[in-house]
């Protein structure tokens, strides 16, 4: 069923652990349902040719006496209690109770705002720095960091562009600017809404780099594109162009990385401090 | 042809159509503010500084008006038996009174209004105030339909005493139960606006 | 209510008329207008799906100079086209037209209870469904945060989503009368014999679908009302502290929550799905069992199955959220409530595909919509399954697969029926029957353009492509390999459109027919076919008040001569 599914459309690659997990329970329960369409449909087909009006002039009052029927639908009950109790509930009980705070975690902060996804990362010292509201900007300070609390001193942020190490639980704190967004990464079966208000944990562990990713869809439709963060939850007019990408690094790439955004800091930082002296 | 069970009730049900009309028309309006005190609870419990309504609010005026809206629906229960009495006087006098005790409510409404105005206390002003506003707003208006009601069978719609008192009577016991409903309702506000 | 002997003037006999077949009429002629007006509007959505950021041809004049449907117009349509299919188009058709019409004759009853009111709701409905086109007019264009009216977005959306605000409660109030109308109607006016269970199916649904939308639309009246505040009055029920929308600090008091809308919001949307099948199931019961000429299997199963659909209808709503970070003890609940609500629909499909068994089918044009109907809303049904499942929902949540499951319920679903419906009936309503020909390829167009334009949208929906995207999925990778799909959609879907000529001819030339004025072409047993005097009926619907001896589909009895024995027959 997978494989059909994959065919139909479903992506591919199930690039994160619980994404195996997700494609499972999608595809028992296409089981389920080809199994009631087609055996509901051959019925149907059957009766429309048997009792057609040409072949059966007399209609029996009675009709069908036995009780199949009634298994059938007992049948289907049982199956649907057991994707519940066997699926549906532990993969979702992980999903929300088992969010990751072990050391190697990684924390990052996941901002939606019309039509951008920004991202804040805590820095060396692991802890995001204070943002408020009334320091936004959109070119400068997106977010709101506080640079002048000490935690917010280290504190990274980009726009649209999403770091991670692979193999590593990443734990994202998810919330929005303005209006409600929904953070979807396809290919990795995550998504969460983004609602004004609240931050929302949502974590995953990828289990494929960009890198081994753009090998594999060489040749599809998307060859050349890396894995991107979608919004699917109507935000606006530009709903349809906020598009996100994110990166994911082996740990040596990731680390580089992030050197090479606090270097980036660290330049920003000369350069208010030139501005003053001058 | 007319239609049945108009003012007779349908043995089976029990009930004629406007009363049985007027029990559903109530349910649905249960669950409209059911909805409103549900969104209540969702906006109170969502925070952790929800103001005490004596905060803002006037208990003294709220009571009065409570007695009043109380005393206005045993008044109406009082007309629409005087109507079963046949006695025609006691029943202006007493929807009389329920008129006079909604407009009552009305006019200390006003001046509770005005004076949270006066003070810049706007729905905008926080939650608490928005659904305090919107709620009584809501309220209000179903007393000043109910008004436009009693109104209407007491004046102009008062003739049909004379040609149907059957139906006469019918309506003034439907208006009574929307009349009930909306004391009800304020007997809830009252509570979990002024004093929780 | 004895107006039958004050003189009739136009107006009175056309326009203010207190009967409720030209009630029933005034709604359907309305409701038809209102679903070709918000197909119309897909059409030109599909074309910027199709062919994104091009000029629109023929009418693109009417989106501005650069004849584009730019993106904030493109959700403008989205959410208008939602709103006038469902609540200006299906619900008035299935439920407004539809019921009022057939309910009083199906159940022996010379009018509605309340006739007034019956004219009130349909020009509340009438003056309702204007307030929400004006939204159109007004500086920033109509409704733009989709049919469910999402806030913040709704909140600081343009002026039209104030106009959409006012137009839901005009229909609300519209639909509340209706309902009232109906549950009284059929509780009360019941003809001598008519006991609940010799009701005939149709009346049934309708008696449970006016219990859904009594209870169910207040909490969004309510709701509407909260947002009203939140634009006029400045609250922020639904606003919380601290927002920033396009670099502006947001000034209100903040404290609110966008979660309580969507709670009000899915308490009423998740039973309105529900108003939008039930009436279909009774159409469909209806004829299914005169064009199989047998009794319905388990007319008591299909009772009591749609029931407990009715019930369980108000406790499934947050399987809508949960994606708003539900924790587990909600998801358990919603899950397992979902799945216990698809039972019921597994029984009532099962009843009526055993219904066939042993049946003498006769393949006219309104049984063929109604066996298509099986099977398609079979598809969309099924596609619930995993919509249902939060684990999956994961995935598919608010992508293509959703659009696709809801649209095989209420358009190949629903709309068959009512197609079948108007079929099935016209003859009642007119005394002239639509011609067989032009019917019969009416349907197997639509039949086909219907698979074309809505089976894809799984395969795109599996690929993670979201729905309300303004460019079909150009802007996104994992589209890439799905996205030529939206070609073949939108050219069925104009496909579809013209399909729709042969039902638009086929209405008008039969109109201009002579009247055959048969009572019964269909040789059925239900009161509405046997007893009233000859179509087009007048006031008061018989000539003497029927009594019923029998339930209501008593085809082929053994020993009877003919093979329909009219409810009304002794014995
Ligand atoms: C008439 C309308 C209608 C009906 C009947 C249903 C029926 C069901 N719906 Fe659907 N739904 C909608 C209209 C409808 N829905 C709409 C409009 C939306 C989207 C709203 C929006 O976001 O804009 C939606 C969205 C929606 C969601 C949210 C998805 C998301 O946003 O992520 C979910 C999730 O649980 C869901 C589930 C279900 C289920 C389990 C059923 C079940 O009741 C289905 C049960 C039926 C069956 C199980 C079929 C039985 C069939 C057979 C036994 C086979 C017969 C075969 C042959 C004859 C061959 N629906
Ligand atoms: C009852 C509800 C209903 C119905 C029937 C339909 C019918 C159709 N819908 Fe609808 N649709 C919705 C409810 C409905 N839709 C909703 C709620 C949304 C979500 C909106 C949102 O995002 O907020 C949606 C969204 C939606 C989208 C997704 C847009 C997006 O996400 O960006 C698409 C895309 O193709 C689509 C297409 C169609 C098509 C092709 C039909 C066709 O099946 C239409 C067929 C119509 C007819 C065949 C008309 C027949 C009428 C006549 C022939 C009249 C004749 C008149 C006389 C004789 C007088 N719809
Ligand atoms: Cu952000 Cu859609
Ligand atoms: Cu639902």
């Amino acid at each position: 069923m997978l494989e059909v599914l994959r065919k139909l459309g479903l992506p591919s690659v199930s690039a994160s652990t619980q994404g195996p997990s997700i494609d499972n329970i999608i595809s028992m329960v296409h089981w389920l349902m080809l199994v009631l369409f087609v055996g509901w449909g051959i019925f149907f087909i059957y009766t429309l040719l048997r009792f057609r009006e040409s072949k059966n002039p007399k209609a029996d009052y009675g009709g069908i006496k036995n009780h199949y029927s009634s298994y059938a639908e007992a049948g289907v009950a049982l199956i649907e209690i057991a994707l519940l109790f066997g699926f549906a509930f532990p993969i979702w009980a992980s999903r929300i109770n088992d969010v990751p705070q072990g050391p190697d975690t990684v924390q990052i902060r996941v901002i939606g705002q019309q039509f951008a996804w920004n991202i804040h990362y805590p820095g060396d010292d692991g802890v995001f720095g204070k943002t408020d509201v009334n320091l936004v900007n959109e070119q400068d300070n997106p977010i709101g960091i506080d640079r002048s609390d000490d935690f917010a001193k280290d504190d990274i942020w980009t726009i649209n562009q999403l770091h991670i190490p692979v193999n590593t639980p990443v734990n994202i704190l998810l919330s929005t600017k303005d209006v409600i967004h929904n953070f979807k990464l396809p290919e990795l079966r995550v998504s969460q809404d983004a609602i004004s208000g609240m931050q929302i944990p949502v974590w995953f562990e990828a289990t494929m780099t960009s890198e081994e990713f753009l090998e594999q869809s060489v040749g599809t439709g998307r060859e050349g594109k890396g894995f991107q963060i979608a919004c699917a939850q109507l935000c606006g007019l530009g709903h349809s162009k906020m598009v996100g990408y994110m990166t994911v690094h082996d740990d040596e790439g990731y680390s580089n990385w992030l050197e090479e955004q606090k270097e980036y800091l660290l330049e920003e930082d000369e350069d208010d401090w030139g501005d003053d002296e001058w | 042809m007319e239609i049945p069970y108009g003012v007779k009730e349908r043995p089976d049900t029990g009930l004629n159509n406007a009363k049985l009309g007027i029990w559903l028309f109530l349910a649905s309006e249960v669950m409209l503010f059911g909805g409103l005190f549900s969104a209540y609870i969702f906006l109170r419990t969502g925070v952790d500084d929800w103001p005490m309504g004596s905060k803002y609010l006037d208990v003294k005026m709220a009571t009065l008006n409570t007695l009043f809206l109380i005393t206005s629906s045993v008044t109406m229960v009082m007309s629409w038996a005087s109507l079963k009495l046949n006695d025609f006087k006691k029943f202006k006098l007493y929807a009389g009174s329920t008129l006079l005790l909604a407009c009552g409510f009305l006019v200390i409404k006003y001046f509770e209004y005005s004076s949270k105005f006066s003070y810049s206390y706007y729905p905008s002003t926080d939650n608490f105030l928005g659904i305090y506003f919107t709620m009584t707003g809501l309220h209000v208006i179903h007393v000043i339909g109910g008004i436009a009601v009693i109104a209407f069978l007491l004046f102009p719609g008062a003739k049909m005493w004379e040609t149907d008192p059957e139906r006469f009577t019918s309506r003034i016991e439907v208006t009574g139960l929307y009349w009930h409903f909306v004391d009800l309702v304020w007997i809830f506000l009252f509570p979990v606006l002024y004093l929780l | 209510m004895s107006d039958n002997h004050t003189k009739e003037t136009f107006f009175t006999k056309y326009i203010w008329s207190i009967d409720h077949k030209v009630i029933g009429i005034q709604y359907g002629i309305t409701a038809l207008l209102w679903l070709l007006v918000g197909f119309g509007l897909m059409m030109v959505m599909r074309y910027q799906l199709a062919y994104p950021d091009t000029q629109i041809p023929f009418i693109g004049w009417i989106f501005g100079e650069d004849k584009l449907l730019l993106p904030e117009k493109y959700n403008s349509l989205g959410a208008m086209h939602g709103t006038i299919m469902i609540f200006l188009g299906v619900v008035p058709l299935a439920f407004g037209a539809f019921g009022n019409y057939l309910v009083p004759l199906q159940i022996g009853a010379i009018d509605m209870a309340f006739p007034r009111l019956n004219a009130a709701s349909y020009w509340t409905y009438f003056l309702g469904s204007i307030i929400m086109v004006v939204g159109f007019f007004v500086p920033g264009g109509a409704a733009n945060s989709g049919w469910t009216s999402y806030p913040p977005l709704a909140d600081v959306a343009t002026a039209g989503q104030t106009v959409w605000l006012l137009g839901m409660v005009m229909l609300i109030t519209s639909s509340l009368l209706g309902s009232v109308n109906i549950m009284v109607t059929v509780i009360q006016l019941r003809a001598e014999g008519m006991t609940w269970f010799r009701l005939p199916i149709f009346v049934w649904t309708q008696f449970i679908t006016a219990f859904l939308l009594l209870l169910a639309f207040p909490p969004l009246e309510a709701a509407g009302i909260l947002q009203l505040m939140d634009r006029l009055a400045g609250t922020s029920f639904f606003l919380p502290t601290g927002l920033v929308v396009s670099g502006e600090v947001l000034t209100n008091a903040g404290g609110g929550s966008p979660l309580l809308w969507q709670h009000l919001f899915w308490f009423l949307a998740h039973p309105e799905v529900y108003v939008l099948i039930l009436p279909a199931f009774g159409i469909i019961s209806e004829i299914i069992a005169n064009n199989t000429r047998k009794p319905l299997s388990g007319y008591k199963s299909l009772v009591y199955a749609m029931t407990f659909l009715g019930f369980m209808s108000f406790v499934v709503w947050a399987h809508h959220m949960y994606l708003t970070g539900m924790g587990t003890t909600m998801g358990a609940f919603f899950q397992t409530t979902t799945m216990i609500i698809s039972i019921p629909s597994v029984v009532i499909l099962t009843a009526l595909l055993l219904s066939l068994w042993g049946g003498s089918i006769r393949f006219n044009t309104p049984m063929l919509f109604a066996l298509a109907f099986l099977p398609m809303f079979g598809i969309g049904g099924l596609t619930g399954l995993p919509l249902g499942l939060a684990a999956a929902d994961i995935h598919l949540h608010d992508t293509y697969y959703v659009i696709g499951h809801f649209h095989y319920v209420v358009a190949p679903g629903t709309l068959f029926a009512l197609f079948a419906g108007v079929y099935f009936w016209f003859p009642k309503v007119t005394g002239k029957s639509l011609n067989e020909s032009l019917g019969k390829l009416h349907f197997y167009f639509s039949f086909i353009f219907m698979n074309g334009v809505f089976m894809p949208m799984f395969i795109q929906g599996l690929a993670g492509v979201s729905r309300r995207l303004a460019d079909g999925g150009q802007a996104y990778a994992h589209a890439a390999d799905v996205i030529y799909l939206n070609e073949i959609m939108s050219w069925s879907a104009w496909l579809l459109g013209m399909a729709q000529l042969f039902f638009i001819a086929n209405v008008v030339l039969t109109l201009f027919k002579a009247r055959t004025g048969e009572i019964n072409p269909w040789n059925a047993t239900t009161i509405d076919w046997t007893e009233t005097t000859s179509p087009p009926l007048g006031h008061g619907n018989f000539e003497k008040i029927p009594v019923v001896y029998r339930g209501p589909y008593e085809y082929s009895v053994p020993g009877s001569k003919i093979d329909f024995t009219p409810q009304t027959e002794k014995g």
